[in-house]
């Protein structure tokens, strides 16, 4: 096949949704089933993405197909010098990957929304979002340029911001979607600024030709600070959409949105653009700039963990694993291990819409109660969701023959060589922390819904397995969470084609702003584009030393964190299964510390007292102003006009009035004195005649 | 012998005239009015009459009375129609009284 049919093929991926959302939101009213041909979209290209991957695999495996068009053209701008616009789509490796993961859980949650989403009044309106959804997150993951993923970027925050506001007769559910919408726009702002750093130097969008500018010496500004500060501000886009800490407290209420929508964006893929766009943008990252994300994720990573422990809502919890699982694969981009941040954003992908679309399914049967404390034993009523839950926790815990096993052993391996080379010790600490508490929750949230008796009966007996339409994506989604769709060896990743197909992206800031293990081992060697494209097929990792690194802490790095998550399943078992610890007891004796964390450490407290605070009042002095000073302006201009008018209303009577009112009494009076020589009789005339002859003669004579 | 010249008929001419001027301005009565304008124009024709006699311009003078004697007979009879029809819609013939076009 050739490379330009692929590129077509991709072209129609990407496209497909945008032709079912413009279908769906015109004609959705007229014909009520045509959700029908949007879930057949979805399954197509999902079909299609399966093609574009094998044709990529086998025929160009290290080769990225570039199909590039100029946008926008303003050619010789006076000052600005040549202006134009491209546009393209890009397949390598990592959007090929990902093509394949937005379209599969995008057409599974299309098909399981049939039954979750059934008898709602805006079933098809819901669908047309889907679609628009879909289509801006294939728009972040094919583009090959900044420009489209910055629209896709806030295309996809659009989609997000309507459907967690879906339900907007709920007023939390209005909110959770401004909250959203504000703040990742937060964070775009930065992104926005990165972007426009790097195009004031390169006057380009496209990746490619950014990096292979860098490669060659070619700094923003002409000094590497310039670069680190594009490659944070970039990254703060990442942290909004990606719900890192300090920009995490959106995700959790973004849960307003119905539970497939969860599913799709706030777990598996949206929130993965930010991973994505890390990974897209991993070569030009300097030392620094990594090592702020990387302990940004490491932060997040922990905050989020610590949280999830304490809720009791279904959903909540799995937002906060989804923000601690996030922080995990950004943690993952800032220590290097490039590789299992993208593996990890795959297999997470899978396994967390899995937990979420089987928390849909409780939900549903449980008519909308999303409280554990009101769940239990559930695992009697509904096995099919239940077992599958059980594979996607043990998924998320870390437990050997599951993907997760696999990426999250990477990541923690990647974060502890990290850390022996460069003695960071932090990250790689608070990472095995994260595991632990992983399991822990994760179990917390099984026990407490499946297990244990009923705790409220009523509830329990209306519950009942979920319809085919909404089991059948677990199952496919629980059997993807095996290892063995990823490698042959359960323990090592390294064995499976994800790691050779994904491979490491070969970093292209100058030397000295590298960490010192990922210096080249020939400083002279000139970077290309050949380069770049030999470096995947070479595998050449940064250097000898972090491989080494890698291959000497596998064992103790995996069996540490084996060895924690089944400590965190056991604390779980033995507080809430076996009951030996009685966990209202164990709350009050960390009383401080449970509230801290079931109130999700305050943040929303401390961003309403600062932020909502500090606007409401910067508003309120502005009210003050426009109130006393502005309208007291107008007002005046106002009370002098009506002065004005006054007087000229007073002339305008009195005088002009006047003059008018007298020159019309002057004529009357004028003709009533006339009128009275005009007598009529001859003779008077006669006699004015006699009498004016006289007068003549006496003047005359 | 008392010589008559010009001045003496210009005289009486000029009483003639101030009389039926006065007769025309004061009196109520249509006819009386009629009457003074006989006599205005009688004045004029024994002025015309004088100038011819005493001025050196031919017989023009006395022609031109003839007419105004032919024009008053003229008028009078009019004049006399008119007052007739008048006094038979108001039934009287003061001209004063007869201003109906005023209003």
């Amino acid at each position: 096949m050739a490379e330009q049919t692929l590129l077509n093929i991709s072209l129609i991926i990407f496209l497909l949704p945008l032709f079912g959302f413009i279908l769906v939101i015109f004609f959705g009213k007229r014909f009520e089933k045509i959700y029908r041909v949007e879930i057949g979209i979805l399954v197509l290209t999902f079909i299609l993405a399966l093609i574009v991957n094998y044709f990529k695999l086998t025929l160009y495996p290290h080769k990225d197909l570039v199909f590039a068009f100029t946008w926008l053209n303003f050619s010789n701008l006076p000052g600005l010098g040549d202006v134009h616009f491209e546009l393209g789509i890009k397949i390598d490796s990592l959007s090929g990957i990902m093509l394949l993961v937005v379209t599969l859980i995008s057409s599974l949650v299309h098909i399981y929304s049939v039954g979750y989403m059934e008898g709602d009044k805006r079933f098809n309106r819901y669908y047309a979002y889907l679609g628009l959804f879909t289509f801006s997150m294939l728009g972040i993951v094919l583009t090959h340029n900044f420009l489209l993923m910055y629209i896709s970027w806030e295309l996809v925050g659009l989609a997000s911001y309507l459907l967690i506001g879906f339900w907007y007769e709920k007023d939390s559910a209005a909110d959770a979607g401004k909250k959203a919408f504000l703040t990742t726009r937060l964070g775009d702002i930065g992104m926005f600024l990165g972007i426009l750093i790097l195009y004031t130097q390169y006057h380009t969008f496209t990746f490619d030709e950014i990096f292979h500018q860098i490669s060659l010496g070619n700094l923003p500004f002409g000094s590497g600070a310039w670069l680190t500060a594009a490659g944070i501000l970039l990254f703060l886009g990442a942290v909004g959409k990606s719900a890192q800490f300090p920009l995490h407290v959106w995700l959790p209420d973004a849960m307003e949105g119905p539970t497939p929508v969860s599913a799709l964006i706030h777990s598996a893929t949206m929130v993965a653009a930010g991973v994505y766009f890390m990974a897209r943008i991993f070569s030009m990252l300097t030392a620094d700039a990594l090592l702020v994300v990387g302990v940004i994720g490491a932060i997040t990573a922990f905050i989020a963990a610590t949280i999830a422990l304490t809720q009791n809502d279904i959903k909540k919890v799995l937002a906060y694993s989804t923000i601690s699982q996030l922080g995990y694969m950004i943690l993952s981009i800032g220590v290097g291990a490039y590789t299992f941040a993208v593996f990890h954003m795959v297999t997470h992908a899978i396994f967390k819409s899995g937990l979420f679309l089987g928390s849909g399914s409780v939900i549903h049967s449980m008519h909308g109660e999303q409280d554990m404390r009101e769940m239990g034993g559930l695992k009697k009523k509904m096995p099919i969701t239940y077992w599958a839950f059980i594979v996607f926790t043990l998924a998320i815990s870390g437990i050997p023959l599951m993907s997760g096993f696999l990426s999250k052993d990477g990541i923690l391996l990647g974060s502890f060589a990290f850390a022996t080379l460069t003695g960071h010790w932090l990250l790689p600490f608070s990472g095995f922390l994260v595991a632990g508490i992983t399991a822990l929750y994760m179990f917390r949230l099984i026990l407490m819904t499946f297990h244990g008796s009923p705790r409220n009966i009523e509830k329990y007996d209306h519950a009942h397995e979920s319809p085919k339409v909404m089991t059948m994506p677990l199952i496919i989604l629980s059997a993807l969470s095996i290892f063995i769709f990823y490698t042959p060896n359960p323990v090592s990743p390294e064995a499976g084609w994800f790691y050779h197909w994904i491979g490491t992206s070969e970093t292209v800031v100058p030397q000295d702003l590298r960490f010192d293990f990922m210096k080249s081992e020939s400083p002279a060697e000139v970077h290309n584009e050949a380069a770049v494209e030999h470096s995947s097929e070479e595998e050449v990792l940064y250097s000898t030393s972090y491989m080494e690194a890698l291959h000497e802490d596998h064992i103790p790095a995996l069996s540490l964190s084996i060895l924690l998550a089944i400590l965190g399943i056991l604390t779980a078992y033995i507080l809430y299964e076996w009951k030996k610890v009685d966990v209202d007891k164990l709350t009050e004796k960390v009383k401080p510390l449970y509230t801290f964390s079931l109130n999700k450490w305050y943040f929303d407290e401390l961003y309403y007292a600062t932020f909502v605070a500090g606007t409401i009042g910067l508003s309120k002095a502005l009210r003050w102003f426009d109130v006393n000073i502005v309208d007291g302006i107008v007002n005046g201009t106002a009370t002098l006009g009506l002065f004005v008018s006054r007087v000229a209303g007073l002339f305008d009577k009195y005088v002009v009035d006047g003059l008018v009112n007298f020159s019309a009494f002057f004529s009357g009076f004028l003709g009533l004195t006339l009128r009275k020589f005009q007598t009529g009789k001859v003779q008077t005339y006669v006699a004015f005649v006699v009498l004016s002859l006289f007068i003549l003669f006496w003047v005359f004579i | 012998m008392l010589h008559v010249g010009l001045e003496h008929f210009l005289f009486v001419a000029a009483i003639l005239f101030s009389l039926g001027l006065y007769g025309i301005i004061t009196r109520k009565n249509a006819i009386m009015v009629l009457m003074g304008i006989e006599l205005v124009l009688n004045a004029a024709n024994i002025n015309f009459v004088a100038f011819s006699r005493f001025g050196n311009y031919g017989l023009g003078g006395q022609i031109i009375a003839l007419f105004v004697i032919i024009l008053a007979a003229a008028e009078a009879a009019i004049a006399l129609a008119i007052v007739l029809n008048v006094y038979k819609t108001f039934v009287n013939v003061n001209v004063d009284e007869i201003n109906n076009l005023k209003e």
